[in-house]
């Protein structure tokens, strides 16, 4: 099978499989125990710590263990719209965030927070002048680093310093980002900062939420005092081992990895324009993440496209998918101005760390015939 | 079945097709497992989709998940394809429509006509696939002349050949029926065997979208149809006013319970004039027609049977089947002339003709045949049905 997924998981680091192997096997202790073995623990979540605050150029104290991006997203929302609760019951967030983010603020809206939106321009992107129309009670904003979809990255800088000048605080969402372009807390002004694991090669069901020194913020997670405070329960201690390990090797691949996928992202778009001249990339003239395609072929949808790429060994995803597990027109790309026709014709191609030149070519291969079939389908079906 | 085929399976969720994938990925085949979304869950945006339940019994969450369970158990890959749109247009509106002027609809009939045997078939191809399989029980059988033939499911009780009868003949050849010669209690034992997650779940209901039965009241309350639900006359056969009626789509052939007319013997529903709005109904004798005729009929058979062929016709799912004789005529409709009157010949219900085992061909019935003015001296009771379209 040819995986062109990234943007939904990553294979693990060989790595990091020998180190979540031994950490489960050789740390068998509580980090919270006094006694030797507990601190050893410790020690491994500590050095894991590091591992990831250097990878989003945080302080290792700023970081708090999760279970990924949804609890990060969940528990940077909410505890910061909490914390900040005394100036304010609004939270913001963008047109395209990721479902977690818009899980999370609809937890907030059910105990009588705001929630206002940030729509997105045809390519992709938020604009930060939007940010001045915001209502002033407004106290957080949420904005991704890269869309998960798209790969658009969004000028989260540029959105944090007008944020900050009217006062609000800003989470951004890097799930998408980290391990594929720089994440800079500073440099991006985000207050709070979400990562998952498994999309750089660490395992799921760990990831972290960056809390800056000196941003407001309440637990979401209580009862005990793990994380100093910020997240009550037992240290995923294998887990967070793994994601310290994939922290640390992507940070240091990170910009040479960035230069090949784009290579190949590069190759990719050209054979498509050239086998497909009618495909249409989301986000085509945006700045993008280096690994990420999505593009509409017209006339041919994307759930037929996805059972004969799946039948020609090519495993893609395609807009989102709804409870029942069919694809659904994507949110974000209607929120981008895509008419409904071409949305429904949308595919995602996502490359990463395994991905090779000549199985660029064979995903080309595949995409031209599983566009004919699925036009042909789809014909057939509307007749 | 010879060699190694690559099979979509359509798979419902139930027992009989998650079996009928099963037993195929297990005789070697290579199998992909595809369940049809037919109504939206969850997501409640769009205001038509809102009002319309859960459906009961198949197409539901649960049923999805039964699905990929058998998958992953066989280790075959399974797909969740859209065919909601297809679903409305072809299977829903034309129910509403059925409904609304007096007619009684059998939507499965449409179902595997569109969505099983139309969109399933088109996609066949994407994955290469050799062939289409359902649960169904039923046969299709090479001839000898190198055409295809559509037959009754070796077990009598389970044969849903019926709800067969509208698949295009082009697509005999490509579909495969492994139930089609087990009975439903091997198909249990096979589940069984084969450690599938729903071998026992109970018998699902034939139409799966309407909740309780309540038909009437799943258009009017969760589709918001309002047509055929203004009150009219009940009527005798000579058009004398016995009393007021609820709305035609209230109404079937045959029915005789909550009419609410007192009259010295039974009353029937003998037929239903949705032009005048008008319900006509009479006695137990007069619901007997001789015959019946259809709308344009696509045979199963190279050619329309020839003028005179017996056949035993089936008119509704649970019909026995009534010998009768069959006259094609020139518009592409059939008139099937019973050999003994049958009762309750329901506009909108299928009429299909089989020769032995095999199924001829069916249609929907537009209308039954005027009883013989000679006979019984009861020329009027013949019900007077205004044929849709």
């Amino acid at each position: 099978m040819i995986y062109f997924d990234h943007n939904a998981s990553t294979p693990v680091r060989p790595e990091v499989v020998e180190a979540v192997r031994v950490a489960l096997a050789d740390l068998p202790a509580n980090p919270s125990s006094m006694h030797r073995e507990g601190q050893r623990a410790r020690a491994a979540v500590e050095r894991a710590r590091g591992q990831v605050a250097a990878l989003v150029h945080a302080r290792a104290d700023e970081v708090v263990f999760t279970s990924g991006g949804t609890e990060g997203d969940h528990a940077g929302l909410i505890g910061a719209a909490w914390a900040l609760e005394p100036r304010g019951r609004r939270v913001a967030i963008s047109a395209i965030e990721h479902h977690a983010v818009h899980g999370a603020a609809a937890v907030l809206a059910r105990t009588g927070w705001e929630v206002s939106h940030l729509p997105v321009g045809p390519e992709g992107y938020v604009d930060p002048a939007a940010v001045d129309a915001l209502p002033s009670d407004t106290t957080l904003l949420a904005v991704m680093l890269a869309n998960n979809e798209t790969g658009v990255l969004q000028p989260v800088a540029g959105i944090a310093a007008r944020a900050r000048a009217r006062g609000m605080r800003v989470l951004c969402d890097a799930v998408q980002a980290a391990g594929k372009v720089p994440v800079d807390c500073a440099a991006l002004g985000a207050d709070y900062l979400v990562i998952s694991g498994h999309k750089f090669g660490g395992p799921k069901g760990a990831g972290a939420l960056i809390v800056r020194q000196g941003a407001p913020f309440e637990a979401l997670f209580r009862g005990s005092a793990h994380e100093r405070g910020r997240r009550g329960g037992t240290e995923n201690v294998a887990g967070i081992v793994g994601l310290g390990v994939a922290a640390a090797k992507a940070g240091e691949e990170q910009e040479g990895e960035a230069r090949r996928l784009l290579e190949l992202r590069k190759r990719l778009e050209e054979g498509l324009r050239g086998r497909v001249p009618d495909a249409v990339v989301h986000g085509e003239r945006a700045p993008r993440l280096p690994n990420t395609v999505n593009a509409s072929f017209p006339g041919a949808r994307s759930d037929h496209l996805l059972m004969a790429l799946d039948a020609r060994g090519v495993e893609v995803s395609a807009g989102a998918a709804c409870a029942s597990g069919a694809v659904e027109p994507s949110p974000v790309l209607k929120a981008m101005g895509v008419p409904r026709d071409l949305a429904v014709c949308a595919l995602r191609l996502s490359m990463g760390r395994t991905t090779t030149g000549a199985e660029v070519e064979q995903v080309l291969a595949a995409l031209v015939e599983g566009v004919r079939l699925a036009r042909a389908t789809s014909a057939g079906s509307a007749s | 079945m010879s060699g190694r085929l690559k099979v979509l399976v359509a798979m419902s969720g139930g027992v009989d097709s998650g079996v009928a994938a099963a037993l195929l990925a297990e005789q070697g085949h290579e199998v992909t497992g595809v369940t049809l979304k037919l109504w939206c869950y969850g997501h409640t945006s769009d205001p038509r989709v809102a009002r319309v339940p859960a459906p009961r019994a198949c197409c539901t969450l649960e049923a999805i998940d039964q699905a990929r369970g058998v998958a992953e158990r066989m280790g075959f890959p399974h797909f969740v394809v859209e065919a909601e749109e297809t679903f409305r247009a072809r299977v829903l509106q034309p129910f509403l429509d059925d409904y609304a002027t007096g007619r009684t609809p059998y939507p499965c009939a449409l179902c595997n006509r569109h969505l099983k045997f139309g969109d399933l078939l088109a996609r066949m191809e994407l994955v290469g696939a050799d062939r289409l399989a359902t649960g169904h029980y039923v046969r299709v059988e090479p001839l000898a002349d190198g055409t295809h033939a559509l037959l009754r499911a070796a077990d009598g009780a389970k044969d849903q050949s019926y709800a067969l009868a509208l698949t295009p003949r082009a697509a005999l050849p490509r579909l495969l029926f492994p139930l089609g010669r087990l009975t439903k209690a091997e198909v249990r034992e096979h589940g069984r065997r084969l450690g599938l997650p729903l071998w026992d779940r109970p018998e699902s209901q034939d139409l799966c979208f309407a909740p309780d039965g309540d038909y009437a009241g799943f258009i009017t309350q969760s589709l918001g149809e309002t047509r055929g639900t203004a009150p009219g006359p009940f009527e005798d056969a000579g058009g004398r006013r016995l009393g007021t009626h609820r709305g035609v789509i209230h109404y079937t052939v045959g029915q005789r319970r909550g009419l609410g007319l007192a009259a010295g013997e039974p009353l029937y529903v003998l037929g239903i004039d949705a032009a005048r709005n008008a319900v006509v109904v009479g006695p137990r004798a007069a619901l007997d027609s001789p015959g019946l005729v259809t709308e344009p009929v696509e045979w199963l058979t190279p050619g329309p049977p020839a003028a005179g062929t017996r056949v035993l016709a089936k008119i509704r799912y649970n019909h026995a089947g009534a010998a009768a004789t069959l006259h094609p005529r020139e518009d592409g409709a059939c008139e099937a002339r019973f050999d003994e009157p049958q009762p309750a010949v329901t506009p909108g219900q299928l009429a299909v003709f089989y020769a032995g085992e095999r199924v001829l061909g069916g249609a929907a019935i537009a209308c039954p045949l005027a009883a013989a003015p000679s006979r019984s001296g009861a020329a009027s009771a013949a019900p007077e049905v205004s044929p849709a379209r």
